[in-house]
């Protein structure tokens, strides 16, 4: 299969159509789709179109875009004009939104092809898909097991060849987690590069959409068309994007890189996978890096901020989900009750959990205990993050503390949020962090490594990445 | 922080518009409270002299040039309500019949 690069190299050379690129992800979907269920929505008809106005555009010598004939997956909570977005909730099933995200907008100038909408944990909530309404995805490398989540259908997506790229959106670790499950790249930007505009609201402090590829280069270029300021988010950063795919190549010869011990000591980590993390600091290491242990004491509150922080704004969010406006409605005979009526039957348990959660920690008498303590962990951690970043250019740890785990494994909700204890803490600092695919553990199931830098230096953190991905070929 | 009760989750539910039945308490009342058994580390900590962050980066008020545009997107909005009438989401009645 032609990476991403590749295929729209070869159709804006117009040495392939945008058609047969469509058309053979198609048929891989129809091949393994009923297996793995990386979908919510496969989109088979208005990809043939969109690949055929591709396809026009070469033909009238007009430039097709950067992205022309490139199938793309994306996740279910990315609004797409006339087409349903569910976030694989009952609340939102068969809700066409009237507008497209700004990152859809720019996919479809860019001349990419969107090939269907994935299947995700129940409003991003979770770390294995398991928590969709519509039942879980399965991983691609191993059926019993999950792909990760909660953007795990994307993750599904780019892992089985349905689609070249895909989108997720990331508030703990939701596109990092699922490509290191799944053994792709996946990467957060810093808040505010990517817009919001379209994506359904989980924690609005801490949500972010990123690409997912099978390689660095892939990635990069994905991110780039992207990332940029927006009108319609008013926390969209207003800097020029510098280009990351112009320094793919630059090597990491003096980069410092600090491999975080609190993240490796912390409770979990497989010794497999710490393993996998020691090789990529060898590897940088003889790439001409300089590597060092450092400790960022704060990341351990990480998880404990961040199931405060994030439930309090996902109550706040999901106050919405009412009944009145859009989605689900469970009539009754007053307005109160309709509601009531409405978020029981069309909220699964651990959507119901995390609001719960977070009306507690948002409620009188208890917001200076929990939610108010978790802001100023958050403090904390930036502090600790700013500390380390005055001595590395980036941050390495494991992505996962574990290889895929089976389906069913994690009952226990606190089990499964230890999941993110790795990724959280960039989403709670606001920075940019990439998962790269770093050979296998025991099981011969992927380990992914986590590479981080500081806000706005998403150029060092590509440069890492790709300097690990030839590492490994 | 005392362990939460079962009675303090069937009040937030309430808060939250949620409906549990006695079998939904009796498993997220627990799951609950291990969760903030969890937080305890942070709820531990004396950050008296931290100042809290709510968002990542600084953020000041941003305006657009007041130009009118097309922003009248009434119809399609309301294709998406369970129920509308005379250009409005029709709801149940507030109040309910009096008893």
């Amino acid at each position: 299969m032609s990476t991403a690069v590749e295929i729209a190299a070869a159709v804006r050379a117009g040495e392939r159509s945008a058609r047969s690129v469509v058309e053979e992800h198609l048929a891989a979907i129809d091949g393994r789709e009923a297996e793995l269920h990386a979908f919510n929505l496969v989109t088979a008809g208005a990809a043939l179109a969109a690949a055929d106005a591709v396809d026009a555009k070469v033909a009238a010598g007009e430039d097709p875009g950067p992205l022309a004939g490139v199938p793309i997956a994306l996740k279910d909570n990315l609004c797409t004009t006339g087409i349903p977005t569910t976030c694989s909730s009952k609340i939102l099933e068969g809700w066409k939104p009237p507008y497209d995200a700004t990152v859809v907008q720019r996919l479809t100038e860019a001349g990419a092809v969107s090939v269907g909408k994935t299947n995700l944990d129940e409003f991003a909530m979770g770390s294995s898909t398991e928590n969709s309404a519509f039942g879980p995805s399965k991983n691609p490398h191993d059926p019993t097991k999950v792909p990760g989540g909660s953007s795990g259908g994307s993750a599904v997506a780019v892992a089985a060849g349905f689609a070249s790229l895909a989108l997720g959106s990331d508030t703990g670790g939701s596109i990092r987690q699922p490509a290191a499950l799944c053994g792709v790249v996946g990467m957060k930007p810093t808040y505010g590069r990517v817009s919001r505009y379209g994506l359904v609201a989980f924690a609005s402090s801490l949500d972010q959409i990123g690409p997912f590829a099978a390689t660095v280069a892939d990635a990069a270029t994905l991110y780039e068309v992207i990332a940029g300021h927006d009108t319609a988010d008013s926390t969209s950063i207003p800097e020029a994007v510098p280009s990351v795919v112009d320094h793919l190549g630059d090597g990491v010869d003096g980069l410092r890189v600090g491999v975080v011990k609190e993240l490796l000591d912390i409770e979990g980590v497989a010794p497999d996978v710490a393993a996998r993390l020691t090789a990529a600091a060898d590897a940088l290491s003889t790439a001409g890096a300089k590597v060092e242990e450092v400790s960022v004491p704060a990341v351990i509150y990480g998880l404990s901020a961040y199931y405060l922080i994030a439930p309090a704004e996902a109550s706040s969010n999901l106050a919405r989900y009412d009944g009145v406006r859009y989605g689900l409605r469970v009539d009754a005979s007053t307005t109160g009750e309709m509601y009531d009526r409405t978020r029981t039957a069309g909220f699964g348990a651990e959507v119901k959990r995390r609001i719960m959660l977070g009306t507690y920690a948002l409620s009188a008498g208890y917001y200076d205990a929990y939610y108010g303590k978790a802001q100023k962990v958050r403090t904390l951690i930036i502090r600790d993050f700013q500390a380390a970043y005055e001595r590395f250019d980036v941050l390495l740890s494991p992505t996962s503390p574990t290889t895929a785990f089976t389906l069913g494994a994690k009952a226990d909700p606190l089990a499964m949020y230890l999941n993110d204890v790795c990724t959280i803490p960039s989403n709670l600092a606001g920075h940019p962090a990439v998962s790269v695919p770093f050979g296998v553990g025991d099981d011969g199931l992927p380990v992914g490594i986590q590479v981080m830098a500081n806000a706005l230096d998403e150029v060092t953190m590509f440069r890492v990445a790709a300097a690990l991905e030839r590492a490994m070929t | 922080m005392a362990s939460l009760s079962r009675d303090e989750v069937a009040h937030v539910a309430r808060l939250a518009r949620l409906q549990l039945t006695d079998e939904e308490l009796d498993t997220f009342t627990p799951q609950l409270a291990a969760i903030l058994e969890h937080a305890a580390d942070v709820e531990a900590l004396d950050l008296t002299d931290v100042a809290p962050t709510s968002h990542p980066y600084p953020l000041k008020n941003v305006w657009r040039t007041d130009v009118p545009r097309d922003a009248c997107i009434r119809e399609a909005v309301l294709t998406a309500a369970p129920s509308t009438e005379g250009g409005m989401f029709r709801v149940p009645p507030g109040l309910g019949e009096a008893p």
